[in-house]
């Protein structure tokens, strides 16, 4: 066992945890902040993607020891201090961007990556960035839109599509 | 995943020394390693993490213009750090599977695992890089020994990665969509003394240097040079995502591409 501290969406956390144990698990069974979901656990959808310091990673391929002293953001951490939707979240709503929502996390988090390093992305490095996160349901389509959106951009060209 | 301890130096010698132990094993990305994990297909005792190590991060240029690459560097740092230096490299780093995968996968793991389909095998022998270690360098011609295969000891790190810069170089990857490989990449670099060119995907020997493209770029740097060459079908990685024959089909119009499109 090893002890680990991180800060996880801006609170102080800390937690006796094996070598093994993946950031996910850390996250979903010890900390009970199951929004970061889990689809594959082979490091394929993306469902997991949090921010570690900053940059997107998914959690299910990084040992929680390695995590140790980081700053971790996840979609529990996204909406605004008073409780209402940020501005992705919204988007994601208003354009439809979720079906059944278990990409959802993933694909929200992968945005708020994006967005922080390329604020007005094209329509074709939202899709690029997107590669590594899978959605069974909406076609990405409305993904793209509601990213596009969240951007500031409008979105009546891709409406037209 | 069976049970391990992760040990994280933070300098090469603690690192090394921590590898000494029986069944310890060195964490890069843990991108390749995590997944082999979680099928218990290797069963270290103890993981040594190079990702706290400093002396093993980022990207510099060398005294003889060589792009310097610390082993634990990951792939989205390359993308953007060697892009004024090596820009054909630093393309190559930055459509290595996706940003999550970039973000933690690093160019030494890359190169220890060796898989047959990755990128850095081709940038490495095509550029005639040499890979260092905590105890010598090896050129990327020595290095590479087939499928999964290095010159590597056991234990042994790579602690930095040097690349010469040619005139014009170019990647070309062919995606394979599912797992955000290579079906077939080819890496093609100019320099002052000769062409050479490296093929990834396609081989059951993993990545090799195409001799003969490389004589016919020698002597006219265009896509028609390569007119009525082609590699051999036998050997080529035959899987349910493409025969042999096609992968062979696919290293000449690859490399017909990078050669257009080096810069
Ligand atoms: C979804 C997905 C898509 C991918 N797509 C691509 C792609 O398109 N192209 C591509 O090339 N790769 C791809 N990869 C692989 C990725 O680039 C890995 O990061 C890389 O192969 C391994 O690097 P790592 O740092 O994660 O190493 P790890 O997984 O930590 O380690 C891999 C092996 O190398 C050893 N090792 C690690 N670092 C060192 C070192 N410095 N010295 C000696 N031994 C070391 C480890 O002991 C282990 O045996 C993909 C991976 C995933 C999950
Ligand atoms: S659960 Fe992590 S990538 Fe699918
Ligand atoms: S909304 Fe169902 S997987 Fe994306």
């Amino acid at each position: 066992m090893a002890s680990v501290s991180m800060t996880v969406n801006g609170r102080e956390v800390s937690g006796d945890v094996e070598g093994r144990m993946l950031l996910s698990s850390f996250l979903r069974d010890d900390l009970r902040l199951t929004g970061t979901h889990v689809g594959c656990d082979t490091s394929q959808c993306g469902a997991c993607v949090v921010h570690v310091n900053g940059e997107a990673v998914k959690a299910c391929t990084m040992f929680a020891v390695e995590a140790d002293g980081a700053e971790v953001a996840t979609i529990e951490g996204e909406a605004n201090a008073d409780g209402s939707l940020s501005v992705i979240q919204q988007a994601f709503q208003d354009h439809h961007g979720l079906q059944c929502g278990f990409c959802t996390p993933g694909m929200v988090m992968s945005a708020a990556a994006l967005l922080k390093e390329n604020p007005k992305p094209t329509e074709t490095e939202v899709r690029e960035y997107l590669e590594g996160n899978i959605c069974r349901c909406t076609g990405y389509h409305n993904i793209v839109k509601a990213i596009m959106a969240a951007s500031g951009q409008d979105v009546a060209a891709i409406a037209a599509e | 995943m069976y049970a391990f301890d992760i040990e994280r130096p933070s300098t090469i010698a603690d690192a090394v020394t921590a590898l000494q132990g029986e069944d310890a094993q060195a964490l890069g990305g843990g991108q390749t390693l995590i997944p082999t994990l979680k099928q218990r297909l290797a069963a270290p005792s103890k993981l040594v993490s190079l990702s706290g190590i400093g002396e093993m991060q980022g990207v510099c240029v060398g005294d003889d213009g060589a792009v310097c690459i610390g082993g634990a560097t990951t792939h989205a740092t390359v993308s953007r750090e060697a892009a004024a230096h090596y820009p054909g490299l630093a393309a190559l780093a930055s459509h290595i599977g996706d940003p999550a995968v970039r973000n933690r996968g690093t160019i030494g793991g890359s190169l220890a695992n060796n898989d047959p389909a990755a990128c850095y095998p081709a940038a490495a022998l095509a550029s005639g890089a040499t890979i260092v270690t905590n105890n010598r360098e090896i050129a990327a011609d020595d290095y590479f020994q087939g499928m999964f295969a290095t010159a590597l000891d056991e234990g042994e790190v790579i602690t930095e990665v040097r690349f010469p810069v040619p005139q014009a170089a170019n990647y070309q990857k062919f995606l394979q969509p599912a797992s955000r490989f290579a079906l077939v990449g080819v890496f093609v670099a100019k320099y002052a003394d000769g062409v050479r060119v490296a093929v990834t995907g396609a081989s059951e020997n993993g990545v090799f240097r195409w001799a003969e493209a490389e004589a016919a770029f020698s002597a006219d740097f265009s896509a028609s040079a390569l007119d009525g060459l082609t590699v051999d079908a036998d050997g080529m990685i035959a899987d349910l995502h493409g025969s042999g024959a096609y992968r062979a089909h696919l290293v000449s119009v690859n490399t017909k591409r990078a050669v257009e499109a080096a810069s």
